[in-house]
């Protein structure tokens, strides 16, 4: 009897057990509200109006404040964000947004179609240097012909025009905060106005940046978090020392060294991700002025490819963190191709191309410059260096500093650098930026600065931007990849991944290709 | 034979003082006007400038960009123009607007100097004091363990890196014991006010201050020691000694008191350098000072706040400096307007 009764209370607790972890597990999916964020600003962004720069750390507090028309799933999928639709005409000239209702700013104004006209036809034409381009390349006229309707007018038509509306490329700024004023000194950029899910409460700098949730935001009950702190901690060290005692709950991609993600990963609670960096999927790349004897030779530049061990790279210097890259467009962007030359590691078919050249290694010293933005990309010179030292050739590295570094790129001092490009989802945006020859231009760090000139390369890229179809586009871009991975017009080294290293009680804070630029409007704190 | 450390002469002494400070204030605004300048054309000399760097963080290709940056910045105008048309701002206060931050830099300076101050400050009392008392402990027990001691601990201290003190001490006492917070100057969030916030923050003070203040509580230590033994070897020594002055009392009336001016002269120098070192430190634990902000500064070209940051840390060595000499007379009585 006892042993029975005994049994019978054990199955009840089990089914007990059961039906609380049931509506736990239910419970673990919806959201609750109230709580703290705590996240760290690496570096220290210099300001948060997202219209006048646009840094890492300026996109991931200024994107709670500011948004965009459209934001991108993980898959770039067109999503709403500020423009709850958009429709494109048959002739890919006219593109209709119809804009959210009842969105305020944090200043309690209306938000309205007038706000995206200035937004595009003047703030960000004259500060945005990305969307000045397409502006002036592309669009005809801006207008508002009704009340929550932006009509852009197209002079010829841009495949990649539903792609430029992402945060970084075109955040709405406030028509009647910003109008006549002069931007950049306009004192209101250091009191942000937006429509984000939160506003701006202080900003101690060297400290911290304490955003405080929007109670009047667009998206009725959300956001769901009260606060969000982000921390100021300059050394990389110990903003691991902050993460693993709590004080922080988040950690972007280069928050912690490579070699520390591994280990924070590891520790209980911790959840990792790679996604939500689908829409600007960095691909690094090894530069070679192409001005400059020996590397002016189409051959001398695949050997140095056929050198680099590009698995290697990513396993032993960048800790596993990426994957070889094979195209000028990344795996994760629209168009990218795989029909392109490959370059697997070689030594004997690299020095063969030299051979075949007539190129005598011995007479020609490279100068290296690594791109100045941490230890790691010392190493991948160090590795370069050697590499390309055991085809015969005198290699010398030169360290510089941020601002050293753009001024010999700009002026196409150099022989090879590291650089890596964001690519904004379409190769309009990001990619055939660095392969025009249009963009051969003295006096600007970020162009076409290794001097590749292709008339056929330039007449698919601008095909493929200007291509009413996607299978218009992606034969043209097709055709450009052949090319430019045949004559090497950069050395594609690796696609970054970036870790996202976060506690589990986070939910939902990576949801789109954006990832922590998106607004957190649906981040919560799991109890 | 005067014991050298009573007063010398009684007469007009507050009139040569004020005289005194009249040449050396002048002198000083010579010093950081030269620094000043010198530093406007270092910082030009360097490749790159903020336009170049801010097109390149936006990923700008775009030449029209770039001289719309430069005009707005007023570096397209010649360069002694540029630098006439400074001077001539700082001397009517103003110290220009920051090319990155958008903000008046004189704002940026102010919120950010009071943490560096006091890191320096403690740095600096901390060094001076425990250095001070190492060093007249070495000499007096001179040849002993405790001698031996303390000077094989200076020597550590002297020759390690500061960065690698502050990685260890936040190994050690943040992380493994848990008795000391490893960043920040107060607890962000806690809104403390009043004693509470003066307690936050003096107990977030004491790793960053220890770490910066090892190096030079080794180095004065060491100088004590040096210069004390020196003074103890002096006739007036001997002679107090050969009259049956307790030692004790020689070495607190008759040698410190000497020794320690060579302490004194070396410290007003360092301070400068502590300055420098304030830029590790506050790196490493997160500190919100003034040395963090020169660093991004250098990295972004932001020439304005460049400028700022030398100008107001050479003011402040400077006066550091001066006060020092006015210690100096105080202790010194035989230094007098020659200074």
């Amino acid at each position: 009897m006892k042993k029975i009764s005994r049994l019978a209370l054990g199955l009840a607790g089990l089914v007990g057990l059961a039906a609380i972890t049931g509506v736990q597990a239910e419970e673990a999916k919806t959201p609750v509200a109230g709580g703290t964020l705590n996240m760290i600003a690496q570096p220290e962004p210099p300001i948060l109006m997202v219209g006048l720069n646009t840094q890492g750390p300026t996109l991931y507090v200024g994107g709670q404040i500011y948004q965009s028309l459209l934001t991108y799933g993980t898959g770039l999928e067109v999503l709403p964000s500020l423009a709850k639709a958009w429709d494109v005409s048959e002739d890919g000239l006219t593109y209709t947004f119809t804009l959210q209702d009842n969105v305020k700013w944090h200043d309690g104004q209306p938000f309205t179609a007038e706000d995206v006209v200035f937004t595009a036809d003047k703030f960000l034409r004259e500060a945005h240097p990305r969307w000045r381009y397409i502006a002036n390349t592309y669009v005809e006229s801006i207008a508002s012909p009704a009340p929550g309707k932006v009509v852009f007018q197209l002079k010829k038509p841009f495949s990649a025009f539903l792609y430029a509306f992402e945060l970084s490329s075109f955040p709405v700024v406030p028509k009647h905060i910003y109008e006549g004023t002069d931007y950049r000194t306009n004192p209101a950029n250091q009191t942000p106005i937006g429509t984000g899910p939160f506003k701006l409460e202080e900003w101690k700098r060297g400290s911290y940046i304490h955003l405080v949730k929007n109670e009047d935001y667009w998206k009725p009950g959300q956001p769901y978090l009260d606060e969000l702190y982000f921390r100021i901690i300059p050394d990389a060290a110990s903003r691991a020392v902050a993460f693993e005692k709590g004080a922080v709950d988040v950690l972007r991609g280069g928050d912690v060294e490579g070699f520390a993600v591994r280990r924070l990963a590891k520790l209980d609670g911790v959840e990792t991700t790679t996604a939500g960096w689908e829409m600007y999927s960095p691909v690094v790349f090894l530069q070679m002025n192409t001005r400059k004897a020996p590397l002016d030779e189409k051959r001398v530049r695949q050997a140095v490819m056929h050198a680099l061990d590009r698995e290697f790279i990513v396993k032993n210097v960048f800790f596993g963190l990426g994957k070889p890259a094979t195209s000028p467009v990344a795996s994760t962007t629209r168009f990218h191709s795989q029909d392109v030359a490959a370059y697997p590691f070689d030594m004997a078919k690299a020095k063969a191309l030299l051979d075949e050249a007539g190129v005598k290694p011995a007479e020609h010293t490279v100068r290296l410059m690594p791109i100045p933005y941490g230890s790691q990309w010392d190493r991948l010179a160090e590795y370069v260096k050697q590499q390309v030292e055991q085809l015969g050739f005198k290699v010398s590295i030169q360290g510089v500093d941020p601002g050293g570094w753009s001024q010999a790129l700009s002026e196409w001092d150099f022989d090879m650098t590291f650089n890596f490009t964001y690519q904004y989802g379409d190769p309009a945006l990001g990619v055939a930026r660095h392969y025009l020859s249009a963009n051969i231009i003295k006096g600007t760090p970020f162009g076409n600065n290794q001097g590749y000139s292709n008339p056929k390369v330039d007449e698919l890229l601008l095909a493929g931007a200007s291509a009413v179809s996607a299978e218009d586009a992606a034969k043209a871009y097709a055709e450009a990849q052949k090319i430019l991975t045949e004559e090497v017009a950069l050395g594609w080294l690796y696609e970054m991944h970036n870790v996202t290293i976060s506690r589990e009680k986070v939910r939902n804070l990576v949801t789109t290709g954006i990832g922590l630029n998106e607004a957190m409007d649906e981040v919560w704190l799991a109890q | 034979m005067r014991p050298p450390f009573r007063s010398a002469t009684a007469g007009n002494e507050p009139l040569k003082t004020l005289d005194f400070l009249f040449q050396r204030l002048i002198k000083a605004a010579f010093v950081v006007l030269g620094v000043v300048i010198l530093n406007f054309l270092l910082i030009h000399l360097a490749p790159g400038d903020p336009a170049a760097v801010m097109a390149g963080e936006a990923g700008a290709g775009d030449e029209k960009f770039i001289a719309q940056l430069r005009a707005q910045f007023g570096l397209d105008q010649p360069l002694w123009w540029q630098l006439v048309t400074y001077l001539g701002n700082v001397l009517t206060g103003d110290l220009g607007f920051s090319y990155r931050n958008n903000v008046p830099v004189a704002e940026l300076i102010m919120e950010r100097l009071p943490a560096t101050l006091l890191l320096t400050a403690s740095a600096f009392l901390f060094s001076l004091l425990l250095g001070v008392v190492l060093g007249v402990l070495a000499a007096y027990k001179r040849g002993t363990l405790a001698d031996s001691l303390i000077m094989t601990g200076a020597l550590i201290f002297y020759a390690t890196p500061l960065f690698w003190v502050a990685l260890m001490a936040v190994l050690v006492f943040s992380i493994h014991l848990d008795w000391l917070p490893p960043f920040d100057m107060e607890s962000i969030g806690a809104d403390y006010t009043g004693w509470a916030r003066f307690a936050d923050i003096a107990y977030h003070l004491i790793l960053p201050t220890v770490t910066l203040g090892l190096f030079f509580t080794a180095l004065y230590t060491r100088l004590t020691r040096a210069s004390m033994l020196e003074v103890m070897s002096l006739d007036f020594v001997k002679t107090a000694r050969a009259k049956g002055v307790p030692k004790a009392r020689i070495i607190r009336r008759h040698v410190l008191r000497n020794a320690v001016l060579p302490v004194f002269t070396f410290a007003s120098i360092q301070a400068g350098q502590l300055v420098g070192g304030a830029v590790l430190t506050e790196t490493v634990f997160a500190w919100p000072g003034i040395g963090r902000l020169m660093f991004d500064a250098l990295l972004q070209r932001d020439y304005p706040v460049l400028l700022g940051v030398f100008l107001v840390t050479a003011a402040v060595v400077v006066t550091v400096n001066l006060v020092a000499d006015l210690l100096y007379r105080i202790v010194d009585p035989r230094i007098e307007a020659a200074g």
